[in-house]
C-alpha cells in the first residue's frame, strides 16, 4: 500500500551560527546577520517521508509558508527526493503567530491527498513547537509528537517510538495521522546527483516571470504574462512547476489569518545581556585558588 | 476563544502521571500565586488522572485555592485528545483568564492543541511570567494587568515579552527549572470541586503500546553545586577532571552542549537551552566559552566560577570568579585547594 506524504518545512535564520549584530539599534532583528537555512528537525521530516515513500511508494510532498525566498527549501527538497513542492505565500501572511500559521497551513493542507502530515518536532527561531499540534487540530486528524523511529506502517495503521523526556513510548494510530519528528528519527539524505540535474531548473510562477522579464527588458506586460503561461505550462508537463499559493487560492478566511488573526502580540524584544554584578580575578596560583576557596567557605556557598 | 474576563482564575494544569505530580506544574505554583495575588482572582489547579484525588491536598498546600479534580478511567494515561477535551470544557465552562502549562513533553503536546481548539493564544517555553501594561502604539489603547509571557527567542540570542489582550485566556508553557520549587504549606487551605467530562473511546485515537521510563542518571535541578565542562576541556578522559573536581566538592557533575555531543558526557548532564537549567549556589565552568544558549540555562546560579584560557571567553562577563589559565594545571590546583581547607565531601 502506497502512502501519501505531505511534509511541513519552514525556512529560518541559522540561529546557531549568528555573525555580526543580532539586534539593530531600533531594536528589531537584524535577520541579515543570520543565514536563511532549512529547518534542521524538518529534514528529518521530509527524511521519513522519503523513507516511507523508498519503502511503500506514494508521493511526498512539501510544502512551506514563506517569501518567495523561501522556494529555496522546496528546491532543496526536490534534490533530495520529494515530488512536489508548494510555496505559501501573502503578504497579508506577514506578523501571523503559530495559531494563524497553523490555520493557513491547514487551508493548503486540506486541498492536497494526505495519509501522513509530517512536521519537523521545532524551528529553531522560535522553538515553539506549536504549528505541528495546531495544525492537527485543525485538520481534525490525531497528532504524535516527538518522533524518534517508525516502529511499524502497514495497512491504515503506524506505529511509531517518541520521546517522552523521560524515556519513550511505543503508540499506534489509524491514519491519517500527523507526526512531529525529532533530530534523532535518522540522518537526512544529501542531494542526489539525477534530482538535481532535474530540478535545478524547478521554478515559481513568479520566478518564471521574473526571468522572462529580464531576458525581455523591452516587452509590454501582455507579452510578459503570455510568455510566463507558456513558461510555466511547460516547467508544470515536466514536473517542474513549483506551486505558487496565495491566501485567496487556499480560500484563508483573512480573519485569522497574519496580525489580525494573531493573538498573540510582541510588547517588547531585548538582547540578552547578562553580567555578573561584582566579579574579580583569581590568580591561577595555588595561593590565588586558596583564597577563592576561602571565600566560597565564608560565604557559606561551599560547606 | 472567551473574552476578556478581569474576574477570571488563574490556572495550573497539575500534569501527573501515574497518580505522581510532575515537577514543573509544581515550580509554577509560587509563580502563578503571585499573579492571582496581584490580580486579586483565585488560583486553580486543574487535575485530570484516574484515582487522583489524593494530589488535590497536595496542590493546595503548594498554594492553590481550587482544583478542578477530573476522574475518569479513560483519564488514567495522558492522550492528546482526551486531555484536550477535558481542559477545553473547563475553560468554557469556568473562563479562567491565565492557563498555565508545564513545558514538558505532554504539557507542550497538550497546550497547543487547547489553543488551536480554543482559538486563544499561546506562548512556548517562557522563563518568566509577570502582570504588566500594554500600550498599543504611541496613542494606542492601554491594557492593564496582562500576563507578560517571558521567554528567549532566535536560539537565546534575544528575549521576547509576549501579550494577548483580546484572545483569551491568556495560556504559555513554562520551561522546566526556570522556577524555584515552592515549600508546601500545610496550613494554606482550599477547595477540591468535582467535574464531569464525558469521554468515550473516540477520544483516544493512540493506543499506548509500550512505555519506557527511565530515571535520569544526575538531578541537576537538585545540586546546590555543579561542576560543569565545556568542548574545553578537550576528551572524554581529560573530562575526569570534571568528574574528580565534582567529586571532591559533593557537586553534580554537568557539560554543555557542544561537550555532550563530543561524547564526554551522557545528554542527561547537560546544562542550556536545550538541556536542563540550572539555578545552584556554586556553578563551576571549566573550559566553557559561554554560547548564549549555555549561559541561558546557568545565568541564574548563586556565584559563578569560570575557569577558561581564553580571556576573552563570554563566560567571564557572568562570572564572578575569573580564572583564565590552563584549566589542566587550574583545577588539579583547586582540588587540592579544596581538600586543605577540609571541604568534606
Amino acid at each position: 500500500m502506497a502512502y501519501n506524504c505531505v511534509v511541513l518545512a519552514k525556512q529560518v535564520p541559522d540561529t546557531q551560527r549568528i555573525t555580526g549584530k543580532v539586534m539593530n539599534d531600533d531594536g528589531t532583528v537584524n535577520r541579515s546577520a543570520l543565514p536563511a537555512i532549512f529547518n534542521p528537525e524538518d529534514l528529518n521530516a521530509l527524511e521519513l517521508a522519503l523513507q516511507i515513500k523508498d519503502r511503500f511508494g506514494g508521493r511526498v510532498t512539501v510544502v512551506t509558508m514563506g517569501l518567495p525566498g523561501a522556494t529555496r527549501i522546496l528546491r532543496e527538497s526536490l534534490y533530495r527526493g520529494a515530488d512536489a513542492a508548494v510555496l505559501v505565500t501573502d503578504m497579508r501572511c506577514a506578523a501571523s503567530d503559530t495559531l494563524a500559521t497553523s490555520y493557513i497551513l491547514s487551508c493548503a493542507v486540506r486541498r492536497m491527498d494526505y495519509d501522513i502530515v509530517l512536521c519537523g518536532r521545532q524551528a529553531i527561531d522560535g522553538d515553539t513547537a506549536q504549528v505541528g499540534p495546531q495544525l492537527a487540530e485543525k485538520l481534525g486528524i490525531p497528532q504524535i509528537t516527538y518522533i524518534e523511529a517508525l516502529e511499524d506502517l502497514h495497512d491504515n495503521t503506524i506505529q511509531v517510538r517518541r520521546n517522552i523526556g523521560n524515556g519513550w513510548q511505543s503508540v499506534k494510530s489509524r491514519l491519517p495521522v500527523l507526526l512531529t519528528v525529532t533530530g534523532e528519527a535518522n540522518t537526512p539524505r544529501v542531494a542526489a546527483a539525477k534530482h538535481l540535474m532535474k530540478y535545478k531548473k524547478a521554478r515559481t510562477p513568479a520566478e518564471a516571470t521574473a526571468e522572462i522579464k529580464a531576458i525581455n527588458p523591452n516587452a509590454v506586460e501582455a507579452e510578459i504574462k503570455e510568455l510566463s503561461e507558456t513558461r510555466c505550462d511547460a516547467l508544470k508537463a515536466r514536473g517542474l512547476l513549483i506551486e505558487q499559493w496565495n491566501l485567496d487560492q487556499v480560500e484563508a478566511d483573512l480573519t485569522w489569518c497574519g496580525r489580525g488573526g494573531s493573538p498573540t502580540k510582541v510588547h517588547r524584544i531585548q538582547s540578552v545581556v547578562l553580567a555578573a554584578k561584582e566579579s574579580k580575578e583569581v590568580e591561577p596560583t595555588d595561593e590565588g585558588l586558596a583564597e577563592m576557596i576561602h571565600e566560597l567557605i565564608d560565604d557559606k556557598i561551599i560547606a | 476563544m472567551i473574552d476578556v474576563n478581569r474576574q477570571g482564575e488563574v490556572w495550573v494544569f497539575a500534569e501527573q502521571h501515574g497518580g505522581k505530580l510532575e515537577e514543573t506544574p509544581i515550580e509554577l505554583m509560587s509563580k502563578a500565586r503571585h499573579l492571582a495575588d496581584t490580580l486579586k482572582v483565585k488560583l486553580a489547579a486543574v487535575l485530570p488522572g484516574d484515582e487522583v484525588r489524593h494530589l488535590s491536598t497536595e496542590l493546595i498546600h503548594y498554594g492553590a485555592d481550587k482544583v478542578y479534580l477530573v476522574e475518569h478511567p479513560l483519564l488514567r494515561s495522558y492522550q492528546t485528545n482526551s486531555y484536550a477535551k477535558v481542559i477545553l470544557e473547563l475553560i468554557g465552562k469556568h473562563k479562567p483568564q491565565i492557563v498555565l502549562y508545564g513545558a514538558t513533553a505532554a504539557g507542550r503536546d497538550l497546550a497547543p492543541r487547547v489553543a488551536s481548539a480554543a482559538k486563544a493564544g499561546l506562548t512556548a517555553d517562557c522563563t518568566d511570567l509577570q502582570i504588566g501594561t500594554h500600550k498599543a502604539g504611541k496613542d494606542g489603547e492601554v491594557h492593564e494587568n496582562l500576563l507578560f509571557q517571558i521567554r528567549p527567542a532566535f536560539g537565546g540570542n534575544i528575549v521576547a515579552t509576549i501579550i494577548n489582550y483580546d484572545r483569551w485566556p491568556q495560556m504559555a508553557t513554562v520551561r522546566e527549572g526556570v522556577m524555584p520549587m515552592p515549600e508546601p504549606n500545610p496550613n494554606h487551605h482550599g477547595v477540591i470541586v468535582t467535574e464531569t467530562v464525558r469521554l468515550a473511546q473516540d477520544d483516544l485515537p493512540i493506543e499506548i503500546l509500550q512505555e519506557h521510563k527511565r530515571a535520569k542518571k544526575v538531578d541537576l535541578k537538585a545540586a546546590r553545586i555543579i561542576v560543569a565542562g565545556g568542548a574545553g576541556v578537550g576528551s572524554k578522559e581529560n573530562f575526569k577532571l570534571v568528574w574528580d573536581l565534582a567529586n571532591c566538592l559533593g557537586a553534580a557533575p554537568a557539560a554543555t552542549r557542544p561537550a555532550v555531543d563530543l561524547g564526554f558526557i551522557d545528554h542527561d548532564h547537560q546544562v542550556g537551552q536545550t538541556g536542563t537549567t540550572v539555578r545552584p549556589s556554586l556553578y563551576i565552568a571549566v573550559g566553557i566559552s559561554g554560547a548564549i544558549q549555555h549561559q541561558a540555562g546557568m545565568a541564574q546560579s548563586q556565584k559563578i566560577v569560570a575557569i577558561n584560557n581564553d580571556p576573552e571567553a563570554p563566560i567571564f562577563g557572568i562570572a564572578h570568579y575569573k580564572i583564565v589559565g590552563d584549566l589542566n594545571e587550574v583545577v588539579p590546583k583547586m582540588i587540592r585547594a579544596i581538600k586543605e581547607k577540609g571541604v568534606k565531601d
